[in-house]
């Protein structure tokens, strides 16, 4: 189950430890960091430097500096010979570090990390199981329905006789609602046409860049009044209008609805 | 009595796992099984639980154009999405295969409409099941549709990026309504005739080309056999066509703004 790569995440706890570390040692050191701190400090790094990078210092100095340094310079060399040996078995440069730092590039300047490493499963199985058992669920469901309840077919399509009420599908049944209150351009073609319209716009209109719920209390409060108010219309239209349209209940005057 | 070891044939059941072992690696072997599985496939190099085989499981297969190879784990949470949007795709895959069924037992004539889809129902083989099926199923993704809207802005998943995806779904939902309309005529009954009527006389008041709009609809000035020809053609054409389109370019751009929104 868990997808962040093994060896990363090990990487990362090694490297954080690492740090820890250093840091602690750096805190435990400072304090203590007086004259003869710095001396012994400089000790320990003149010996892991190793020696042919010292005689090459010794050199440069001494042709820089005369024929009075050069003494002084020869002189420690001999003692210092054995320490010197020791270090450059363990191959350290000063401080004890391995390598050196040249340069630090912020991130941003040469390359730009746009995608942070995020949680992330893999679609196989853990998406694909679940959108198997959706499908399979919903399959299952309208077998088991369709077999108990059947479609309707009432008799042959006839001019003549027109059914009292005259519904349309109960998605449009709440069209066929506002229908009883507006002008049928208004109720059929003009609200329906801008509710269509708004929604394309939505993302357009609503420039609040949140997706928290506590910070969209308008735009959610908006769109529920909306399709509370939309579903109230299908639901009168559906199971309260019977002959002639006229309002009625539905466990007084029976049913007049087909899907 | 003493029997020769070597003579004896080793028992039936052996022999029988062992054909049938040579048999699937034949078969494996074989041109024909290299040409449909593709290289990675794992139908060829066999599956055992690895990062790196649940990987090609995607990659390998036609699934990598409709998913990719990870998502994000607040993704597959059944409780973010209610799987709506995949439950429309699978009912409208649900309706083409239950609607190819019905296509071969129906014409669209005002004559033979009713008589075929009865004839249907009483002397064919799941008949009536596969209709009652295609009808509920129908029903049902327009609630799942709707659903899946509601999902999506309660979510405030049309923010940046992905506006254009909620347009294109926007679309989607009215292709589905009409979807469901259009096969609202083809029954050809009572209930048929007059919801359409109802229907397409709110569409007769379209302000200046109501008249036109009413007329290209029917095919004609009232509702008959010119009417039920142009809405079957629609309805098992021409907006499945478009549909499908709109589709692809929605989940294709589910997955280029990013997989889908959240968590909140």
């Amino acid at each position: 189950m868990v997808e962040v790569p093994e060896h990363l995440r090990r990487r990362a706890e090694e490297a954080r430890a690492k740090a820890a570390a250093k840091a602690a040692a750096a805190a435990g050191e400072t304090p203590g960091a007086g004259d003869s701190g710095k001396t012994e400090e400089q000790k320990a790094a003149a010996a892991k430097i190793p020696p042919h990078l010292l005689e090459r210092s010794r050199a440069a100095k001494a042709a820089a500096g005369g024929e009075e340094s050069a003494p002084a310079a020869a002189a420690p060399a001999p003692a210092e010979a054995p320490a010197a040996a020791a270090a450059s078995a363990a191959a350290t440069g000063p401080g004890g570090h391995t390598q050196r730092l040249l340069t630090v590039v912020k991130s941003g300047s040469i390359q730009d990390v746009k995608s942070l490493p995020q949680d992330k499963v893999h679609v196989w199985p853990h998406l694909l199981v679940v959108e198997f058992a959706a499908a399979l669920f919903i399959t299952a469901f309208s077998t088991v329905f369709s077999i108990f309840v059947n479609a309707p077919l009432l008799e042959l399509a006839n001019f003549n006789e027109t059914p009292n009420p005259s519904k349309a599908p109960w998605y449009f049944l709440g069209l066929q609602e506002l229908l009883t209150m507006f002008h049928p351009m208004v109720a059929g073609v003009t609200i329906p046409g801008i509710g269509i319209f708004l929604l394309i716009l939505a993302p357009y209109i609503d420039k609040n860049p949140s997706n928290k719920p506590e910070d969209r209390k308008f735009a959610i409060s908006l769109m529920t009044v909306h399709l509370m108010f939309w579903a109230v219309l299908v639901m009168i239209g559906s199971f309260f209008r019977g002959p002639g349209f006229n309002f009625v209940f539905p466990w007084e005057a029976g049913l007049f609805f087909e899907l | 009595m003493a029997i020769d070891t070597d003579d004896i044939k080793p028992p039936l059941k052996e022999r029988l796992s062992q054909q049938m072992s040579k048999l699937g690696s034949d078969m494996k072997g074989s041109q024909a099984w290299s040409s449909i599985f593709r290289p990675g496939s794992i139908f060829r190099k066999g599956y055992t639980d690895s990062p790196r085989n649940r990987s090609y499981v995607i990659m390998n297969s036609v699934m990598y154009h409709l998913h990719p190879v990870k998502v994000k784990r607040h993704a597959v949470k059944v409780s973010y999405t209610l799987c709506l949007g995949g439950l429309s795709f699978f009912l409208f895959i649900l309706l083409t295969v239950t609607g190819i069924f019905l296509m071969f037992f129906y014409r669209p004539t005002a004559a033979a409409a009713w008589d075929d889809i009865y004839t249907l129902q009483t002397s064919v083989t799941f008949g009536l099941l596969v209709r009652n099926m295609h009808r509920w199923a129908a029903h049902l993704m327009v609630l799942t549709v709707f659903l899946h809207m509601a999902r999506v802005f309660y979510h405030g998943a049309y923010k940046p990026p992905r506006e254009f995806n909620w347009v294109i779904g926007v679309i989607l939902l009215t292709l589905t309504l009409l979807l469901s309309f259009t096969g609202y005529l083809l029954p050809w009954d009572q209930l048929a005739l007059w919801a359409v009527t109802v229907g397409t006389n709110m569409m007769g008041y379209t302000p200046v080309f109501g008249d036109q709009v009413r007329f290209v609809l029917l095919g004609g000035v009232e509702i008959g056999t010119d009417t039920l020809l142009r809405w079957y053609v629609l309805h098992v054409l021409m907006l499945p066509f478009v549909a499908v389109i709109f589709m692809a370019i929605h989940f294709w751009r589910v997955r280029k703004d990013g997989g889908i929104s959240g968590p909140l």
